[in-house]
């Protein structure tokens, strides 16, 4: 197939969540290409990850429409509701949480995503729910 | 026989509980006894208005809506489906205002179809372009576009006809289509739309451009955001391809054409066609420089015509109905009609499709009725995160390509972000250098560094120190930006910025008197 390296990468990380380092000389090789330039592609794209996440990944919208109905004062109350920053996971493993810019939700903003399902007009009390709900189903 | 009740399976419907309103309506038809059917039909666009649930009549499609699963029992209770009244009900949907006054070509079958149902999409005049397509030679099929008069959907407005006709008198052994779906613009979700809600439209416009150019090969480059559209749009493909729509032999007509969605991978730069190529080859997403045109030298290195989902998916309208028909909408320069996107602080936010012509000002109160919160509306973007911040004064301006330009602003892909008067300019101008520097590609300075040293300033602009000297170097490196970038990332982030700055001046503490850049 040609062009093969992004649908690989994305193979690799639907099925365990991101796209270890130690991949890097299997893919090179399969590949015929170099470990410098999968490790370039990999970085590029903000999608991968090259660390094991969380058991959920919540996204939250930080795009205009989202901010024109209050995604900043949101993203401060998740921050402080999980206790960690962008791209970092709960010490618990339960939540990585992640920066997207538009989940094409913008008629009912603000949006989140979480585990690639998107919810949309989320204020404080709503996304308090979804990540209790979460929490006890995990 | 069984009554048949509607319930969107567009994600935005999803994100407001479609799922749950439709197993709720399950289960009460269950305990009542009654013979329903639930249609999961795609999103009519009226998003204020979702979940949206239809009942089918003799007289047509009566709609409920907003409902939530807590509202199923009460649609019940007063037996909605024999007519009982009940506070939520809207009547006769297609008679609803909001949709009656638009001019859906690209949207006609938008709410009213299941996505993936290739007999449905026959049903309502689904292929009637491509079966015209294939009894036209190629030239005969470009001319049909040019005269159209459909510009690019994507954001640059260039002729698709032109554009069809450079694939189509170059010589190669292998050309392709590369459907755009990437999508970044905030405040945009028309392709989305389309891709959840009509698949088979774009999938139709695709095979029409390939027989227009004699490609064989389409690729259809789709955001990784977009994980509903994905599993649509291969479903759409398996059915399309198996009744002999695509692949080898089209219809028997000894045409072929292939078409395979490849994911991306959250780079908005990737949007921007150059580095989408690059993307769909395999490495880092990085602009390539112009020319070569990818008309000329585009995916692996063959021509290729690359173009935005709303332009594909409005082709077979075309082929079907005629140039003339489609040119007979819209104003100027711009021909036809727009998906326009209502989104941000607005009341009854949602898709629109007009003609070219109409103004800011309808879009934003007769159609999206003002602000959500009730406070005016101070500023609006248009085109996504590159266009530029309109103020209330520019409200009239038509939605027309050239009229945008006049004003300095741009109409991109039709989305519109309201904001009401508690938003902060200056923050807004901080976010688009953020957003530049966090999606600069890297391969030119003005672009990364700027980005970068524009939100260090405007940092400072808001912390008033030495704010007319900041406001100055804002300008100047804005300038760099605007002229001395390799693509619109670098080169249009200065739209929001100085738009802001100039007709928002108060907000970065300077007076309006400043000189405009
Ligand atoms: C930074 C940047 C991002 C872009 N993003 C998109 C996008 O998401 N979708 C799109 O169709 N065009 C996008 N474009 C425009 C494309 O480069 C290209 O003009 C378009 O896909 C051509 O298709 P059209 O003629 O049908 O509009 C972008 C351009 C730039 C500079
Ligand atoms: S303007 Fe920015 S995104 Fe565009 S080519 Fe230059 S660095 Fe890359
Ligand atoms: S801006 Fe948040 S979903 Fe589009």
């Amino acid at each position: 197939m040609p062009g093969a390296l992004l649908p690989l990468l994305h193979a690799i990380q639907d099925d365990i969540g991101y796209v270890p380092e130690l991949a890097y000389p299997l893919i090179a090789k399969a590949l015929s290409l170099s470990v410098a330039e999968v490790h370039g592609v990999v970085t590029f794209y903000h999608h991968f990850r090259t660390h094991q996440p969380g058991r959920h990944i919540l996204q939250v919208c930080r795009a205009e429409s989202c901010q024109a109905m209050g995604s900043d004062a949101l993203e401060i109350h998740i921050k402080n509701k999980l206790g960690v920053e962008f791209h970092e996971t709960t010490p618990d493993g339960t939540f990585t949480l992640e920066p997207i810019y538009c989940l094409g939700n913008c008629a009912c903003s603000p949006s989140v995503m979480i585990n690639e399902e998107v919810y949309g007009r989320v204020d404080n009390k709503k996304i308090d729910q979804l990540i209790s709900d979460l929490k006890s189903t995990s | 026989m069984s009554i048949k009740i509607f319930v969107p399976i567009d994600s935005t419907a999803l994100s407001l509980g479609a799922n749950e309103v439709a197993e709720a309506i399950s289960k009460e038809a269950q305990a009542k006894k009654l013979d329903i059917q639930i249609i999961r039909n795609s999103s009519r666009g009226l998003f204020w208005l979702e979940t949206l649930v239809e009942l089918e009549t003799p007289q047509g499609r009566i709609g409920f809506g907003p409902i939530t699963p807590s509202d199923v029992k009460s649609l019940f209770d007063a037996d909605f489906i024999n007519g009982g009244k009940h506070p939520l009900a809207l009547g006769l949907v297609g008679e609803i205002d909001w949709l009656k006054k638009q001019e859906r070509l690209t949207f006609v079958r938008m709410g009213i179809t299941e996505p993936a149902n290739i007999d449905q999409y026959m049903a309502h005049d689904g292929f009637q372009g491509l079966k015209n397509a294939l009894n036209l030679k190629p030239e005969a099929i470009v001319e049909t576009i040019t005269a159209s008069g459909l510009r690019g959907r994507g954001g640059a407005a260039f002729p698709t006809g032109i554009k069809w006709k450079t694939v189509l008198d170059t010589k190669a052994t292998q050309k392709y289509i590369v459907c755009n779906a990437d999508e970044g613009d905030s405040g945009t979700y028309s392709d989305r739309m389309i891709m959840e809600g009509d698949p088979f439209v774009l999938i139709e416009g695709m095979i029409i451009a390939g027989l227009a150019v004699g490609a064989t090969q389409g690729y259809i480059y789709l955001r990784s955001e977009y994980p509903h559209a994905l599993k649509t749009l291969n479903e759409a493909i398996r059915q399309a391809t198996k009744i002999g729509y695509l692949g080898e032999d089209i219809l028997k007509s000894g045409k072929s054409f292939h078409l395979e969605v490849r994911r991306a991978a959250g780079a908005y730069i990737c949007g921007e066609e150059t580095s989408m190529l690059e993307s769909l080859e395999g490495k880092r997403g990085l602009v390539r420089f112009k020319p070569p045109l990818p008309a000329i030298e585009g995916l692996f290195g063959k021509p290729t015509v690359v173009n935005n989902v709303i332009s594909l998916a409005t082709v077979p309208i075309i082929l079907a109905k005629g140039a003339k028909y489609y040119q007979d909408f819209g104003m100027g320069k711009s021909r036809g009609t727009l998906p326009i996107q209502l989104a941000g602080n607005l009341k009854r936010t949602g898709l629109v499709e007009k003609a070219f012509g109409i103004t800011l000002r309808e879009l934003l109160y007769d159609f999206g009725g003002g602000s959500l919160s009730g406070k005016p509306i101070k500023a609006v973007q248009v085109g996504g995160p590159l266009g530029a911040y309109l103020p209330e004064s520019q409200f009239d301006t038509p939605l027309d390509y050239e009229k945008f330009s006049e004003i300095w602003a741009v109409l991109g892909h039709g989305g519109i972000v309201a904001f009401d008067e508690t938003v902060n300019m200056a923050k807004m101008a901080r976010y688009a250098f953020d957003f530049c520097a966090i999606e600069s590609c890297g391969k030119c300075t003005p672009c990364r560094i700027g980005s970068t040293r524009g939100v260090e300033v405007i940092d400072h602009i808001m912390q008033g120190h030495d704010v007319k000297k900041h406001v100055a170097l804002i300008r100047d490196l804005s300038d760099t930006m605007l002229n001395g970038s390799l693509c619109a990332l670098g080169g249009m982030t200065p739209y929001p910025v100085l738009s802001a700055l100039n007709h928002f001046p108060k907000d970065f503490g300077v007076d309006a008197k400043e000189p405009k850049a």
